[in-house]
């Protein structure tokens, strides 16, 4: 347990993240550091684009299977990382420039 | 049956006015329907009137049922047992998924995951936009060249030096060039031949000023008088912008500046001495040998000097005494060009002794750009009227030197081998691409410059006066440091010579002092030994490589 605060903690405190969120497989969020309305919005839609991204994935190749998927819009980032049955961790970060 | 009414009238009657009467009708006849036909009616097919055929339809649209609904949303996934608005029930769910093995290592190990992408992001703006704002720049790849056009020689037999050179102001490709001999015994033979093709110019006689005037034929149209012009060889001469069009001045070695009108060429229209200590003594004066005039700035003037010195000075003022405005000690030798630069008026570039220097009006003490002392004394320069960041040197030893401050400050960007003699004036044309200079054997040579050295860059002028500005706040910084030094060491010293008064009275006998004044003295050699021997060292390394360089 403390591992997993321990890690949440890390990746929260790293420059440009804005915010962490965990769902699990059937798209309930177990943890987050954003507002419960931006959570579950994040939750709902995430979850089909990364069921989605998967199926592409293995569609092409059933060997292979998606490590991590970007969202990179003007404004921020999202950052997804599927886990087995449960799409896991997304990030929201804002991109700087160098 | 016939009904027949008849009318019966003479013909001379005929087309007579009629005159109707009205009259009580008669019953003429009078006919009944035939009632046995009308038992059986014979049917006609008749249409009353041809007209189109139409139709009448009635239809009605198919209506849509609408109906009211509300949407409940809800979030997904939600197991049925859980009420999702319940926040208790919410939590303890959530805190027993927490708890899942299987989440805990997911979890770790995503987590990871995420780190190293995160952490790839803050390393690098992978996506960033390169070069948004930068317009495409021309790359000039060729080297910088300059080459030879051109040689003009001199048909006199007696080869004299090209002292001085000036373009036409037109743009033309005409070059007056202006002959004497700078061994001053020979004053006597010189010969007044130039190459003119300009319209009007002026030339330096040995100690008289010449005027020509092409218009009238190639002859001296007057000699100033030998009583009141210069007493030594006149080195330079300036035309002045004025309303008439005919004013120069000149400077010469014996220490004066004389204005003239060209018009009285008898004697000159004002005088100035270069006397340092401003009495106006002519034994003191200072010889003057470059003159610097800008015609943006008319009242104000720089003469170099034989001795090194720049004098700046101001031409309106009233008293003599007044008029030398501030002095620049420059170079070790005699100052042979003063030129400002034509884009920014307020640095001005003067060649002596082994170097080149830019200096910047405000700081008097020493320049703000120098370059390396060369291997020949820089006999002229000038500055390129295109390029402001272009000046061109040429030396005793035959080479024309072209500088590019922004480029390169220590060493020129191109150096072209002219001719074996020494190389004595040089002038560059209006669009910035021949130049022309003279040698001692009497040549003068004509040369192109590659455009990379005569077109001008974007943000030149910009980038130049950026850099002078940097340099001038540089020296002031130094200026001000060395004047902080020297305060305190003023006050040292004054400080110092109180305890040594104290001291005096104090107990040092002759014998100590004397053994302290030897300790001193020898310290001191020493110093100065080492000092020698480094400097030479210094100069030995220098020459070996400008040897191998040149």
């Amino acid at each position: 347990m403390a591992d997993v605060e321990e890690t949440l903690k890390r990746i929260q405190s790293q420059k440009g993240v804005q915010g962490v969120i965990i769902v699990n497989s059937e798209g309930i969020p177990i943890k987050t550091t954003l507002d419960n309305t931006s959570t579950v919005q994040y939750a709902g839609l995430i979850q089909q684009l990364v069921l989605m991204a998967r199926s592409t994935v293995r569609e092409l190749d059933p060997q292979n299977d998606l490590t991590f998927l970007r969202v990179r819009s003007k404004k921020n980032e999202i950052m997804i990382a599927p886990g087995e049955g449960r799409p896991g961790t997304k990030v929201r970060a804002s991109p700087q420039k160098c | 049956m016939e009904i027949v009414n008849v009318l019966m009238k003479r013909r001379s009657e005929f087309n007579r006015l009629r005159g109707f009467v009205d009259s009580d009708f008669k019953k003429l006849v009078d006919m009944s329907p035939d009632q046995s036909t009308s038992e059986q009616p014979i049917h006609k097919d008749q249409s009353v009137q041809a007209g189109q055929e139409m139709s009448e339809h009635e239809t009605n649209t198919v209506g849509l049922e609408f109906i009211s609904h509300g949407m409940n949303h809800v979030e997904g996934g939600w197991p049925k047992d859980i009420d999702h608005e319940n926040m208790e029930q919410a939590i303890r769910f959530r805190k027993k998924a927490g708890k899942n093995e299987a989440y805990i290592s997911s979890i770790l190990q995503l987590g990871s995951v995420m780190e190293l992408c995160i952490r790839q992001n803050n390393a690098i703006d992978k996506y960033e936009q390169y070069f948004e704002d930068e317009e495409e720049e021309e790359e000039n790849h060729n080297a910088p060249y300059a080459k030879t056009m051109n040689v003009l020689r001199d048909p006199h037999q007696v080869k004299r030096t090209v002292t001085s050179l000036s373009w036409s102001p037109d743009r033309g490709r005409k070059l007056a060039a202006a002959y004497s001999s700078v061994v001053f015994q020979q004053t006597s033979q010189l010969s007044t031949d130039s190459y003119i093709w300009d319209p009007t110019f002026l030339s330096l006689v040995g100690l008289c000023l010449a005027y020509w005037d092409t218009r009238r034929g190639c002859q001296t149209v007057a000699y100033s008088s030998v009583e009141h012009s210069h007493k030594d060889p006149v080195y330079k001469v300036i035309w002045l912008q004025s309303k008439t069009g005919t004013d120069a001045f000149s400077a010469s070695t014996d220490g004066q500046v004389l204005w003239w009108d060209v018009r009285k060429l008898s004697e000159p229209t004002e005088r100035l001495i270069l006397d340092l200590s401003k009495e106006g003594n002519l034994g003191r004066a200072l010889g003057g040998i470059s003159l610097e005039f800008e015609i943006t700035m008319p009242t104000k003037f720089m003469v170099g000097t034989e001795e090194g010195l720049i004098i700046s000075c101001n031409r309106k003022a009233k008293t003599p005494a007044e008029k030398i405005v501030c002095t620049y000690d420059g170079h070790r030798g005699s100052v042979y060009a003063v030129q400002r630069n034509p884009f920014l008026p307020k640095n001005f570039l003067t060649v002596g002794d082994w170097c080149a220097r830019i200096w910047s009006e405000d700081i008097k003490e020493s320049s703000i750009i120098n370059t390396k002392n060369g291997v020949s004394e820089l006999m002229d320069a000038c500055w390129s009227p295109v390029r402001p960041s272009v000046f061109f040197t040429v030396k005793m030893n035959g080479v024309l030197d072209i500088w590019d401050i922004l480029f390169n400050q220590s060493d020129p960007t191109l150096s072209v081998k002219v001719c074996d003699g020494g190389l004595y004036s040089i002038r560059v044309e209006e669009n910035g691409r021949l130049v022309a200079c003279g040698s001692e054997k009497g040549e003068a040579t004509l040369l192109e410059i590659s455009s990379g050295l005569s077109v001008p860059q974007k943000n030149e002028k910009s980038l130049v006066a950026a850099m002078f500005e940097r340099e001038t706040k540089r020296e002031k910084i130094l200026m001000g440091r060395q004047r902080e030094i020297r305060l305190k060491e003023r006050c040292r010293s004054e400080q110092s010579r109180e305890e040594e008064v104290v001291r005096e009275d104090g107990e040092e006998s002759p014998q100590e002092l004397l053994a302290r004044a030897e300790k001193d003295f020898y310290s001191m050699v020493e110093v100065e030994l080492k000092r020698r021997r480094k400097g030479k060292d210094l100069i030995q390394g220098q020459v070996v490589s400008e040897d191998k360089q040149t």
